[in-house]
């Protein structure tokens, strides 16, 4: 597999990390292909984490827009709640062969930092997740559950106390640790073999979703749709149906306030490419390269960056990518609440409303697939709070 | 021009080398400063270039760059900066930049800048080996060098790859983590260094942690040099500009 996908990707860290790196490339390219790691990982994704996740009819969804057949791809039940866990099982025992003892992680929304935790109490490993202090507010609930399962989450105050900063000092951290830990990256960004590897772990999504649409329906969807932050539940929701012609790939990037207002996270749709964090891709960026401050309602796709083989697909045009704003993405979560009695993360949302658009220009006798990569249990507090700011009240 | 370079460690004592975080605290005092370590017996200058991101580096830089940013520095004004004191010192001086503030304007076009201000080199954090080829060709046309860095965890045979291209200096990081003070200097720095200059064509610096005249020394006498950074900066931080150029001025007695 390449280190680079087209002119992204790459491995631009520090020299201190190489060494690290290479050797966590030697280790994965080793086991990826292994029928003996292969079996143990599909074990723990069957057993443990209560996969395959269902592929689901939204009926009164697909009433309500009016067209094409809405199917959602159930991540939001997998245990811990959202698709990260997916890739911590498989960076975990990745880290177990290489006789690693502690795994350090970033996080977010806190999803990942959730999938992370939980994986080190299962192989008994120790854990420490680096967090933004913002991102702790607004995500109280994850940080709680960290803490249950014996990690320790470390508040980064740097930058804009975000993803990107807690993203930073896990790195930092990893420089000065890089004998016993491994740093488990929630994303298909970063250093190469991290894209490659996430990317591989996540692919069970949509390898179940294209067997199991075939299965209901006799063919492929039309339209296969996930939300972009990073974008590991978008790579591993699209990675099978590439091949597949027919079937348009819809990236959705996080608007904010509205793309012209320059208050969002949308690196694809509003950015240009640099190097950050270990890979180049699309970045938003000032004109000097200094990387500006994200704004979402939804903490998980509060990033600047974006994986590079996203960069790779918008480029050659095989995937679309196209931004919701807050208020969008609030009222897809307020409808599928109402309408199907699933409460989505917000960042899933994202992947709703566009749905909701697309499924209504399309006809009845067309299908959609939206991944519903998480569960919205732990954004409770924020979209209370949100809903407030916006609309002056909280019900709608 | 990279040969300029070799200057800071040939004056019949260990090379001084100082990193600055350019335009920390602002532009102009900067400016300043730098004249006056160079004058305090700085051999050689690293223009920090502060980035939004610092990946590599500790609390104290993180800070003063935070510091400079908000002071208006861009990588226009500190290269500007960088002609005026060339008009006034012979100093050799490079510039110390993540990889993204160096493709915001186009790679070649900064690296012309870069030549034609008299800056003599380029250390890129973030750029190992692995991704060195697409930054040569436009270095090698300005005659600006690459500085390499080595770290603690390098396995031989790479630093033996990373060595045999190397041109202005060898950056030896003596310790696993990031930039910053710290009290004492590494167990292993004998071993490492004495291997490295054995292999290096050009002169190996040592740094990383290095903040007091007798870290220096210590960590100097196996290298042509020693880097001093976060110390110099923490004292700027702190508006002991006073201090942070009598550091500069007992650092550089501590290697004569």
């Amino acid at each position: 597999m390449p280190r680079h996908y087209g002119i992204y990707g790459g491995q631009y860290v520090a020299e201190t990390l190489m060494p690290a790196l290479n050797e966590l490339d030697r280790t994965y390219q080793a086991l990826k292909n292994d029928p003996g790691f292969r079996a143990e990982m599909n074990g723990y994704l069957r057993d443990y984490i209560g996969r395959e996740s269902p592929l689901f009819f939204a009926e009164r969804l697909t009433e309500y827009a009016g067209g094409a057949r809405i199917y959602l791809k159930r991540e939001d039940l997998n245990h811990t709640g959202a698709h990260k866990v997916n890739n911590t099982i498989g960076q975990a025992l990745i880290a177990r062969r290489m006789g690693k003892k502690c795994l350090i992680a970033e996080t977010g929304a806190g999803m990942h930092g959730v999938a992370t935790a939980t994986v080190a109490a299962l192989f008994g490993m120790e854990c420490e997740v680096f967090m933004g202090a913002e991102d702790i507010r607004r995500q109280a609930p994850n940080v709680q559950r960290m803490e249950v399962l014996g990690t320790k989450v470390t508040a980064v105050h740097s930058g804009s106390s975000t993803l990107k900063d807690a993203m930073n000092e896990a790195l930092r951290q990893w420089i000065a640790r890089v004998d016993d830990t491994l740093y488990v990256i929630g994303t298909v960004a970063g250093p190469h073999p991290y894209p490659e590897m996430v990317a591989d772990f996540q692919s069970v999504i949509s390898r179940e979703a294209r067997a199991q649409i075939l299965e209901k329906t006799g063919r492929l969807p039309d339209e296969v749709i996930a939300c972009v932050g990073g974008g590991s539940n978008a790579i591993g929701m699209f990675k099978h149906f590439i091949p597949d012609a027919s079937v348009r790939l819809t990236g959705v990037e996080a608007g904010g306030s509205g793309l012209e207002t320059g208050k969002h996270a949308a690196s694809i749709c509003g950015g240009r490419t640099g190097v950050l964090h270990g890979c180049k891709t699309y970045l938003l960026q000032d004109e000097f390269g200094q990387i500006i401050e994200t704004h979402s309602v939804s903490a998980g796709l509060d990033y600047p960056g974006v994986g590079p083989e996203h960069s790779y697909l918008h480029d050659s045009g095989r995937v679309s990518y196209k931004t919701i704003n807050d208020v969008e993405a609030l009222e897809a979560f307020d409808l599928l609440c109402r309408r199907e009695g699933i409460i989505p993360a917000l960042e899933s949302a994202h992947a709703l409303a566009q749905g909701l658009k697309s499924a209504a220009a399309m006809s009845k006798d067309q299908s959609i697939i939206i991944c519903l990569s998480g569960r919205g249990d732990k954004d409770m507090q924020n979209v209370c709070e949100v809903k407030q700011k916006l609309f002056g009240k909280v019900t709608s | 021009m990279k040969d300029n370079i070799a200057n800071a460690f040939n004056q019949g004592h260990k090379g001084l080398v100082i990193y600055v975080t350019a335009g920390h605290p602002n532009m102009e005092e900067s400016e300043r400063l730098i004249g006056e370590f160079i004058e305090a017996g700085a051999d050689l200058i690293e223009l920090g270039v502060p980035f939004s991101d610092p990946m590599a580096d500790g609390a104290v830089i993180q800070e003063s760059s935070q510091i400079a940013l908000s002071n208006g520095a861009t990588l226009p004004k500190i290269i500007d900066m960088a002609a005026r004191l060339r008009k006034k010192y012979a100093t050799p001086m490079i510039l110390f930049s993540y990889y993204n503030i160096l493709l915001a304007k186009g790679f070649e076009q900064t690296v012309a800048s870069c030549a034609e201000a008299g800056i003599d080199g380029l250390l890129i954090v973030d750029l190992p080996q692995e991704e060195i080829a697409e930054v040569k060709p436009a270095l090698d046309k300005y005659n600006l060098a690459l500085v390499r860095l080595i770290a603690p965890t390098t396995p031989p045979e790479r630093a033996r790859e990373i060595v045999a291209g190397a041109d202005g200096f060898i950056y030896y990081i003596t310790v696993r983590g990031v930039t910053g003070v710290r009290s004492a200097v590494a167990q292993d720095l004998e071993e490492h260094l004495s291997t490295l200059r054995k292999l290096s064509p050009v002169p190996v610096a040592a740094g990383f942690g290095i903040s007091t005249p007798e870290q220096a020394r210590a960590s100097a006498q196996y290298a042509d040099g020693a880097v001093v950074g976060s110390a110099v900066v923490r004292l700027v931080s702190q508006g002991k500009q006073r201090e942070a150029v009598e550091l500069v001025r007992s650092l550089a007695a501590g290697l004569a």
